[in-house]
């Protein structure tokens, strides 16, 4: 598997991943600062399944993505700078400063929205697989969405909506195990510990592989893609994982185990575990690895720079863009 | 004096108190103990602002925590309602209707008339309304006047911590599906509140504070800037009524009208927008209704009609405040 991905392409997998732990690390610092407006929830433990599933897409493949969103713009190549801007609420950012953290949109990259509301991406990917497969052009949507978003009625009625109407469409399940500070052990118990169970049911072939391992996650969502662009319609892929920080910043996590994070971060942490694999295979030298992640700190702390200094928007985007004409 | 708690608490107490009396009494929602399904303890949360914080553990069969599945678990709020339990359904943000809305607005809200009379609903929807915590354009709405063009439903929209206790306990006592709006800005005001149960009725008015010259109505948060202004204005020897409705289904009209008929000047702050609105309607009904007392035409502070921005000044901007009441009252009175 990993043979299959050249050197070229694993060193732009590691950045991602690394652009994202950076991007987050660094929005966590600086909201705890009490400088950021707004909900900030943060994506860092779970950059395998953003950018394994992404490394596949295109700007013509379309992607939905949810409140924790950060780590799928910039899968999705979304630019850092302007993500930052428009996390602080400047008319430098990405939405003009309009959405903030919950709403980063690029629709120019095929990334069309995080989200404020669990469980509406579903829908809005069956439509774009469904403007896919009409326009025959080959691109594919997915669907991002957590264990939680998986017991919302748009999520089954989606899934039943792929498979009949045959879309080519991935619905990608983080399991990072919590709901806020639900457990999918009480709210989405399937018979098994697997969600991905539940999809089988509905008639799509549906795995659960290890969400912080990148290269299984590359697999599985190659093997989906390939698929779906062929005209074999939808899959789905649960992707077990982690995330390293609150619900949302401020969340005292008196619902985790103490340790639970600190033991993810030294033995399950999918960058250390990517570049463990890649160095031990003697495909990319550690010291390539250590180039890229002192270019990314540079490139975020560029970015906060770039933020902080940005103006607000002008009051006259206060009345703008409600409509095309009104 | 009465000891003095946050409106959060005076939520709490109203629930907490409405459950000691009527073991019929359940709530239901995301997190509203918190931990379920871990291993840690129990009501970690009482719900994302902690508002049910500490009901678990005195009513650990009734604090139920849900799947993120509003319609099953406003449904099932509306549906165990109509089966003699008097359900509280939170729905987190108000701007969450969209997942669940069939549920109240042919559902519960039409039971009774469609069966002639023959059902009882008894079912409270408590949840969040509200802008200022750039929380933007799905956080941050009010959209409670979608809720009240429903017949067959009670809007509360509480402005105090005294008022959200003894509204929520009639609510939650009212045999009719109540939808109960709590404004996130007003969780941590301080107010005198009762330690003891109390009810307020729903559709009274209150009057806030009596003046000669213009009229004021104003919900939830805008109570407090619409005092703001009014303090502004009365040095300047401008005397304001402030009418605070309390419930905008059913709406205290009288006490609109006779305040209207002394002052003859209406000013409608809402945080809501003005198109089909809490704003235009009060508006319309005094037009229709006190037409002659009348001396200058009603004036709406709303929100501008676009969604909620979230950079902080387009909030800002975006937000009725003090200053926007008084420009409004100085021009009833050009
Ligand atoms: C319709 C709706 N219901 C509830 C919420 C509040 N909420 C935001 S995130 C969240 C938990 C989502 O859990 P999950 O889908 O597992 O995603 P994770 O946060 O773990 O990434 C909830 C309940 C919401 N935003 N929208
Ligand atoms: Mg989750």
């Amino acid at each position: 598997m990993k043979a299959q991905l050249s050197k070229e392409d694993l060193l732009k997998a590691y950045r991602k991943m690394r652009e994202i732990r950076e991007f987050e690390d660094r929005v966590h610092v600086e909201f705890a600062k009490g400088t950021l407006p707004g909900f900030v929830h943060l994506y860092s433990g779970e950059e395998a399944v953003a950018v394994g599933v992404c490394e596949h897409l295109n700007d013509l493949d379309r992607i939905a993505s949810t409140h924790r969103g950060h780590g799928h713009c910039i899968a999705k190549g979304v630019e850092l700078e302007g993500m930052m801007a428009e996390i602080y609420g400047k008319k430098t950012g990405t939405c003009g400063g309009k959405g903030g953290s919950m709403h980063i949109a690029d629709l120019d990259k095929g990334m069309m929205g995080a989200n404020g509301i669990v469980g509406a991406g579903p829908p809005l990917i069956a439509g774009a697989a469904l403007a896919s497969k009409l326009r025959k052009d080959g691109s594919v949507g997915v669907v991002f969405f957590g264990d939680g978003a998986s017991n919302q009625g748009t999520n089954f009625e989606s899934m039943n909506f792929a498979v009949t109407l045959d879309l080519p469409m991935i619905f990608v399940l983080e399991n990072n195990g919590y709901a806020e500070s639900t457990s999918p052990k009480y709210s989405a118990k399937v018979g098994s510990d697997n969600i991905a169970d539940r999809a089988r049911g509905f008639g799509m072939p549906a795995v659960t592989v290890d969400g912080n391992d990148f290269f299984a996650v590359y697999e599985a969502a190659g093997e989906a893609i390939e698929r779906a662009r062929k005209g074999g319609g939808p899959t789905f892929i649960e992707c077990k994982t982690m995330r390293y920080f609150g619900h949302f910043e401020g969340d005292a996590q008196t619902y985790r185990p103490k340790d639970e994070v600190k033991g993810a971060r030294a033995n399950d942490c999918p960058l250390k575990r990517f570049a463990a694999a890649v160095t031990s295979a003697g495909l990319v030298e550690a010291a390539e690895l250590e180039a890229i992640d002192k270019s990314v700190l540079d490139q975020v702390e560029k970015a906060v720079k770039a933020a902080e200094a940005a103006p607000q928007p002008d009051l006259d985007a206060l009345m703008a863009d409600v409509y095309v004409s009104y | 004096m009465a000891r003095k708690i946050m409106f959060k608490d005076a939520i709490n107490e109203a629930m907490r108190l409405e459950m000691e009396r009527d073991e019929k009494v359940i709530l239901l929602g995301l997190d509203v103990a918190g931990a379920a399904g871990t291993d840690q303890p129990r009501d970690a949360w009482g719900g994302v602002l902690g508002v049910s914080k500490g009901l678990y553990p005195l009513f650990p069969d009734r604090v139920i925590d849900t799947p993120i599945s509003e319609s099953a678990y406003i449904g099932a709020a509306v549906g165990a309602s109509a089966c003699g339990m008097r359900a509280i359904g939170e729905l987190m943000f108000s701007d969450f209707m969209g997942v669940c809305f069939d549920q109240l607005y042919n559902q519960a809200a039409k039971f009774r008339y469609m069966f002639g009379g023959k059902a009882v609903t008894p079912v409270t929807i408590r949840t969040m309304i509200g802008a200022g915590f750039s929380a933007a354009a799905q956080h941050s709405q009010s959209p409670y006047s979608m809720f009240a063009h429903v017949p067959g439903m009670k809007c509360i929209i509480p402005s105090n911590p005294y008022d959200a206790k003894g509204l929520l306990a009639a609510s939650i006592e009212d045999d009719d599906p109540c939808v109960f709006f709590e404004h996130k800005a007003l969780y941590t005001m301080k107010g005198e509140v009762p330690e003891e149960h109390y009810t307020i009725p729903l559709g009274k008015a209150n009057i806030v504070q009596e003046g000669k010259d213009v009229t004021i109505v104003a919900l939830a948060r805008m109570v407090q800037f619409a005092e703001k202004a009014a303090k502004k204005l009365a040095k300047d020897g401008i005397e304001c009524t402030i009418i605070d409705p309390r419930t905008i289904s059913p709406m205290d009209w009288n006490a609109i009208y006779s305040s209207v008929e002394k002052t003859g000047r209406l000013v409608v702050v809402d945080e809501s927008y003005d198109l089909c609105g809490v704003a235009s309607d009060v508006c319309g009904h005094v037009a229709q209704n006190v037409f002659g007392a009348l001396k200058a035409a009603p004036q709406m502070v709303t929100a501008p009609f676009v969604p909620t921005p979230f950079a902080s000044n387009l909030e800002a901007a975006y937000l009725p405040d003090a200053n926007k009441i008084e420009a409004a009252v100085r021009k009833t009175m050009e």
